[in-house]
């Protein structure tokens, strides 16, 4: 009774919202409506959506025009690039993998280590960054820009003034609270579309909200439907690096000295950049975390981790069934899977059912490529994951496998608008 | 300003703030390297800057008997089964022998605080010994119920030896003792071992009889105090608290009033437990105790009895085999009361002092969590 009221409330807030004179855009199918409104109490205006979207696709923000915000966000890949790490001016590489921009209006924080609270705050540190867009300061950045006719006339009619930094920033995050990603295969078939999953990618839920533990961390639900708790976990991919935990000693020590600025530094181009969120929080627990990372779109915005380490779904898949990595801050909900050959297969489908519509010609080619890869599996360990090497827990009882939408464990969608 | 957009003034705040917070937290050899840097850095950037007098103050408030001395580790409470039968807590035990090996400088010696069996079986006990034999520092032991109850101990004392005993360290007078013996509630019931050892080792059962050290466990402790000078700081550990905190769980030791008087003249006195699993502090007259963390699970705090100067921790995440759990560390401190270091995983450390206890929670009171205990 309580479920369905709820339904007819998002159909009725559909409904109002259609013609709202706040400018609450149509959402694809499966974003919660009130979601965006909370997230968004005041939608902006189509002008500063336009000047925002000229700003990040140009590359006369870099210090050589040569890279944009979109040289890595690349609209055309889902807003990532593909590559393993982020690669800036004169092609220098820096420590990161760029996650997408699609929905990142939703995330409670911004970078790999959440060390933004906002859009506009996360767009303020790219362009300055030596490796990434390497403008001197945010004093650089304002000059050429007011340099720039088109950029001047159009901030002095939005704002009635000359660009600040901040108005930069605010442009660029208002083109972003536009890049929303929903209607996937997944959300029509919770919407009543029955045939829209296959069984191997209905298999593949069960088992994501079942045996594999993944929605433990990356919770998806019709009121928060990005597949991520928004947390930061260690789940060892820092570990890969051999001196992790003498870093993480080292830096227990020496980071307590650092400011802002260093931090953003330290995160991108030394060896602490492994140490995670404990740069932002100088919490111990947060040594070697990252945030979890949205699921939509997962299929097309590899390769995979922080750091793009992990070029295939299947390999992350290997990851986490053999419990992580193992080092002494690992998060504790990571233990071995147990997961089989032909579950990871259901698993890995399923990941690929969370593609947006508009994306179903890359994940095609993206599909056929990590299929491609399939063979080599560097991160597959079946004795760890089955408990026959190692000592990375236990498996829970009779994981329920039922299909989760007879169990009514998503929630309900509203239907898409006619 | 957009909700959620921090100005930069809060953010200098909030750096500052956390900043000393985490100099707060840092133990003394921690705080000495960081006071250097930091002096370093200021001189370095030519600034003489409230943080240097900062920095002063707190060194000054280290006063001398607050010095720690020297210091031991601890783990608890693993609650081993066979491997093939749980190997989560395996896990957990490595993982807390790691901790402890990765200490610099190495702890003087690892306590470990009993229960190291689930059911007191051959093949636990000595999977158990095999683990802790990875410890680079040696190891002291204590019996808990679950080592005992299946055969009253036979296995246990054959692979670590009697279970109540003392030694000297350092001028700390450190008793063991064996306090969960309990009075024959199996005999008269036909209980065989097995289901005597079940019986002890469920939480909430009425059955069986509360833990006690026992006339001659006190006798003994009665001789072994005697030859001592009351100015010797002692530190006795126990697997069973050595007040009475909740009966019915058995948190409990029945005999602890009489406990309590044997160690009342001493003028510092210290007592270590393990069997509760969750940071529990309290002070009885002169007599200071701490819990220990298991490397299994946390309990739930009891319903009621809990010590009012225990800042409770919060409940932890079901989702994560470590939370709430851990090892940690004990100073003994020149005054020959102690500092205990909660090493909880998945947390941030927390350390109780001994001058928060003795000043009443006064002063150096540990963090509060934001989130409610359970």
């Amino acid at each position: 009774m309580k479920a369905i009221s709820f339904a007819g409330a998002l159909t009725l807030a559909s409904v109002a919202f259609a013609g709202d004179p706040t400018g609450t855009p149509p959402l694809p199918l499966g974003l919660s409506a009130k979601l965006y409104q909370l997230t968004v109490p005041k939608p902006p205006t189509p002008a500063e959506v336009a000047l925002g979207d000229k700003l990040f696709n140009d590359k006369r923000l870099s210090v050589d025009d040569s890279v944009s915000c979109a040289t890595c966000h690349d609209p055309a890949k889902a807003f990532a690039d593909g590559k393993a790490r982020a690669v800036g001016i004169k092609n220098q590489v820096g420590q990161r993998n760029s996650p997408t921009v699609l929905n990142a209006l939703f995330q409670a924080t911004q970078f790999w280590d959440g060390r933004a609270g906002t859009l506009e705050d996360q767009a303020k540190l790219p362009i300055l960054n030596p490796i990434e867009m390497g403008m001197p300061s945010p004093e650089a950045v304002v000059t050429k820009v007011r340099g720039i006719p088109e950029y001047r006339d159009a901030f002095k009619k939005l704002n009635g003034r000359e660009p600040t930094y901040d108005d930069i920033a605010s442009a660029i995050a208002a083109f972003e609270r536009t890049q929303l990603a929903g209607n996937a295969r997944f959300d029509r078939f919770l919407t009543g579309e029955s045939k829209a999953l296959s069984a191997k990618e209905k298999n593949g839920w069960a088992l994501f909200n079942g045996k594999a533990r993944c929605n433990s961390c990356h919770a998806g639900n019709a009121v928060s439907p990005l597949f991520s708790d928004q947390k930061f976990h260690n789940i060892g991919i820092a570990a890969h690096k051999q001196d992790f935990v003498q870093l993480a000693t080292e830096a227990l020590r020496v980071v307590r000295a650092g400011d802002e600025e260093q931090n953003d530094r330290l995160a991108l181009e030394t060896k602490f950049s492994e140490l995670g969120r404990f740069l932002v929080t100088r919490n111990e627990n947060d040594i070697g975390g990252f945030k979890t990372p949205t699921l939509r779109n997962v299929g097309v915005t590899g390769p995979y981790m922080h750091d793009g380490s992990l070029a295939t779904l299947w390999d992350v898949i290997d990851h986490y069934n053999k419990g992580g990595t193992d080092n002494p801050f690992l998060d504790g909900g990571m233990q071995r899977l147990g997961l089989t050959e032909p579950e990871i297969d259901d698993l890995v489908a399923f990941l690929f059912a969370l593609t947006s519509e508009d994306f179903k010609a890359l994940e095609k080619k993206e599909l056929a490529s990590q299929r491609a890869k399939k063979s080599n599996r560097p991160e597959r360990d079946t004795a760890i994951a089955l408990g026959k090497k190692g000592h990375m827990g236990d498996l829970a009882p009779n994981p329920d496998i039922k299909n989760p939408a007879d169990l009514g464990l998503y929630g309900p969608v509203a239907s898409p608008e006619k | 300003m957009r909700k959620g957009v921090k100005s930069i003034e809060t953010k200098h705040y909030e750096e500052r703030d956390s900043f000393f917070d985490g100099l707060r937290r840092l133990d003394r050899r921690a705080f000495m390297r960081i006071a250097g840097l930091s002096a370093g850095i200021a001189a370095a950037r030519g600034l003489v800057t409230p943080q240097g007098f900062q920095l002063i103050s707190v060194a000054e408030a280290a006063t001398p008997s607050a010095k720690p001395k020297f210091s031991f580790a601890y783990i608890s409470d693993s609650h081993l089964y066979k491997k093939e039968l749980n190997d989560r807590f395996v896990r957990s035990l490595l993982k807390a022998v790691d901790d402890i090996n990765r200490l610099d400088p190495q702890p003087d010696f690892v306590l470990y605080g009993g229960d190291l069996a689930q059911l007191g079986q051959k093949e636990e006990l000595d999977l158990g010994k095999e683990i802790l034999k990875g410890l680079k520092a040696p190891v002291k032991m204590m019996v808990g119920e679950h080592d005992w109850f299946l055969d009253m101990g036979e296995h246990w004392r054959g692979l670590f030896g009697e279970p109540q005993y003392s030694f000297d360290h350092k001028g700390v007078h450190f008793v063991t003792l064996m306090s969960v013996n309990e009075k024959d509630f199996w005999t008269e019931r036909k209980m065989t071992p097995m289901e005597r050892m079940q019986t002890v080792a469920g939480l909430d059962n009425g059955i069986q009889s509360r833990f006690e050290v026992g006339p001659a466990g006190r006798e003994w402790l009665k001789r072994d105090l005697e030859k001592l000078n009351k100015n010797t700081p002692l530190v006795v550990f126990s697997h069973s608290p050595l007040y009475k905190y909740y009966k019915p769980w058995n948190f409990w030791t029945d005999d602890a009033d009489e406990v309590q008087a044997l160690l009342r003249p001493f003028k510092a006195v210290t007592v270590i437990h393990g069997h509760t699993h969750q940071v529990l502090s309290n002070q009885i007259g002169n007599i200071q105790f701490h819990g220990l963390l298991s490397t299994a699970w946390p309990w739930p705090y009891a319903p009621e009895g809990l010590p009012s100067l225990t800042v409770p921790m919060n409940r932890p995440d079901p989702f994560s085999n470590f939370d709430g759990c851990g090892d940690g560390r004990i100073d003994v401190l020149e005054s020959g009361l102690v500092d205990k270091l909660y090493n909880l995983w998945d947390r941030n450390p927390v350390t109780v002092k001994s001058s928060y206890l003795a000043t009443g929670g006064k002063q150096d009171r540990p963090p509060t969590a934001k989130l409610p205990p359970y």
